[in-house]
């Protein structure tokens, strides 16, 4: 008897079922599509054409392992890589330390605290081909304001991006310039969610303002931080537009970044199969970060 | 100790020098984040002459109008413009429609597979679009559609990230409401269109924000797929100016500040949208 209750009531939930597979085709059908066509199916094919040697126009060459160990002979790697490393260390703790300051310096109840977030903002929402070209107008070396504000200051002309040694210092500038306001409103939005009840109590104890720096805000916002950083490392390994519109990775490869040279390799030298190789390089940093944030992140969790 | 009033609080001599220091070092960093768009702007409204002096000057002569007229003449401004418009609609329209669509599937609809897809879509947010790409371009040159604007148009139709977004939304809003809507008969398309879509308001608003400024600023996609001058968008219209132009700094400065009018004007009609719809790219990254 119960078996006879409980079998059509099954059933019933299994027409059901049927009967959402049909609207869930006709509404995540196209999505899904799309999703498949551009974004799941490049994935596993780039790392198929990454075995392979392909331009265009001659048919496809299944070269096996060859991308990869010319990749890892590749002078050129080598130095891209290490320019990519080296703009990481240069934007990085600098952005990070200046848009935190930013940050604390700006939550308080100030009265233009929305004109001061819409004008470090303001980098943020302008294109970087906008970006590009007026820092190359300020970079200029013989008419620029830079050069101008160095010689008034009494410190050297310099040639900024047309010299081999600051190029990528250069654009390193102007990459923590273009996202200083928004690491400085990641930050905010974690300083307001520090209860005010730590700092009280931090004051009844007589810890100035700079105890209270070190002792309250940054190990309540040590979540925030830990994101910002992860999220600024992983950007900075894709940085191109900046290069590629203010140097072209010159002069020489003193700028040059990894994206640039698969760039050059997939859309100058028309080779596919090479440039997907250093792809899945990119593809593996930018894993690897992202790995090790969700295991610290979890650590942390069990630690605080 | 005196206590001093000033913007209608009260404050203790110490509060007060922390707070002016405070103002001293936000208006400092307030005037170096403002320094290179006044420079730009300066630069824009001077004659070629002045520019080529040192030191240089905050201000020319007179004001130089002919500039912002001169730049019709080497810069097809205006079918940038309306490029860059007409991809930036259509991405933006139909990618709120899809992600939509396919976040409320995701949070209300019953499947197989469903949680399983849903992985894939979150594991591909992170994924650098420079691993993409590649196959990507190959697909547009074989429907033949590169060099043209559908290239930029095909491919952003569907956003992992805004359907992710939208999933999250549809999943805070209580099921007690499509529960009742099914009783009287309401088909699942239906809930979605009347019910739950109406509320979504700003969430549909934060992402079509932060969708409009990618498409509006991307330089990297057109960079790929575009050659070909009559169908650059605004950012490659611009990045060619400076190759071809780069001295007359004047031109080029009234060129690139009108290019950043129409997002400046957007940000500060909608600041906390915007602010909103960008803080969103960091999740995306």
């Amino acid at each position: 008897m119960a078996n006879a209750v409980a079998a059509p009531a099954k059933s019933k939930k299994r027409s059901k079922l049927q009967n959402d597979t049909g609207w869930a085709v006709l509404m995540l059908g196209p999505n899904l599509l799309g999703f498949l066509l551009f974004m799941l199916g490049p994935v596993v094919a780039t790392l198929f054409l990454s075995f392979t040697e392909y331009d265009l126009i001659a048919p496809l060459k299944f070269i096996g392992l060859q991308n990869y160990i010319e990749m890892f002979q590749d002078e050129i790697v080598g130095q891209t890589l290490l320019n990519t490393f080296i703009y990481t260390i240069l934007t990085v703790p600098v952005g990070m330390c200046l848009s935190l300051i930013l940050a604390v310096l700006l939550d308080q109840d100030l009265a233009i605290r929305r004109f001061y977030r819409a004008v470090y903002f303001l980098p943020s929402i302008t294109s970087m081909v906008a970006v590009a070209v007026v820092w190359q107008w300020i970079y200029n070396p013989e008419f620029g304001l830079l050069n101008y504000v160095f010689s008034v200051v009494g410190l050297p002309q310099m040639k900024w991006l047309s010299s081999s040694s600051t190029s990528l210092i250069s654009i390193a500038i102007v990459g923590i310039w273009k996202s200083l306001g928004y690491n400085m409103l990641l930050f905010l939005s974690g300083l307001q969610g520090i209860s005010t009840t730590y700092y009280e109590a931090s004051e009844l104890d007589g810890a100035n303002k700079l105890q209270q720096f070190w002792y309250v805000t940054v190990p309540m916002l040590r979540p925030t931080i830990f994101f910002v950083f992860v999220m600024s490392i992983i950007s900075s390994f894709q940085v191109f537009d900046s290069v590629m519109l203010m140097t072209k990775g010159g002069p020489g490869r003193s700028s040059s970044v990894l994206v640039h040279y698969l760039y050059q390799n997939a859309f100058q030298y028309f080779r596919m199969g090479y440039a997907c190789a250093i792809a899945y390089l990119l593809f593996a940093v930018v894993l690897i970060i992202t790995l090790c944030n969700m295991r610290f992140e979890k650590k942390m969790r069990d630690i605080y | 100790m005196t206590n001093i009033h000033a913007f209608g609080r009260t404050y203790t001599p110490k509060q007060m020098i922390l707070r002016i220091i405070s103002h001293v070092i936000l208006l400092f960093g307030a005037l170096t984040m403002l320094m290179p768009f006044i420079w730009m702007l300066s630069t824009s409204f001077k004659s070629l002459g002045e520019v080529f002096v040192f030191p240089p000057t905050m201000f020319g002569e007179r004001i130089v109008w002919e500039n912002y007229t001169k730049i019709s003449s080497r810069f097809d401004y205006f079918r940038y413009f309306m490029n860059s418009i007409k991809v930036s609609v259509w991405v933006v329209a139909f990618q709120l429609f899809t992600s939509a669509m396919a976040g409320f599937a995701f949070s209300r609809l019953q499947f197989r597979f469903r949680e399983q897809i849903f992985l894939l879509y979150l594991a591909t947010m992170m994924v650098p679009i420079h691993v993409t790409i590649i196959p990507n371009f190959i697909q547009m040159t074989f429907y033949g559609v590169v060099n043209t604007l559908w290239s930029l148009m095909i491919p952003p139709m569907v956003s992992a990230f805004g359907t992710f977004l939208m999933r999250q939304f549809f999943l805070t809003v209580p099921r007690e409401l499509d529960e009742a809507a099914k009783i009287d008969g309401c088909t699942p398309f239906g809930i979605f269109i009347r019910i739950l879509l109406p509320m979504a308001g700003s969430t549909i608003a934060t992402l079509a924000i932060f969708c409009f400024m990618n498409t509006w600023n991307d330089y990297f996609t057109p960079l790929i797929y575009i050659s070909e001058q009559r169908q650059y968008t605004l950012p490659l219209g611009l990045a060619g100016m400076k190759g071809s132009y780069s001295t007359d700094w004047p031109v080029l400065m009234a060129a690139t500040s009108l290019s950043i009018l129409p997002v400046l004007v957007a940000f500060l009609l909608a600041q906390d949208a915007f602010v909103k719809g960008i803080m969103l790219s960091g999740m995306k990254d």
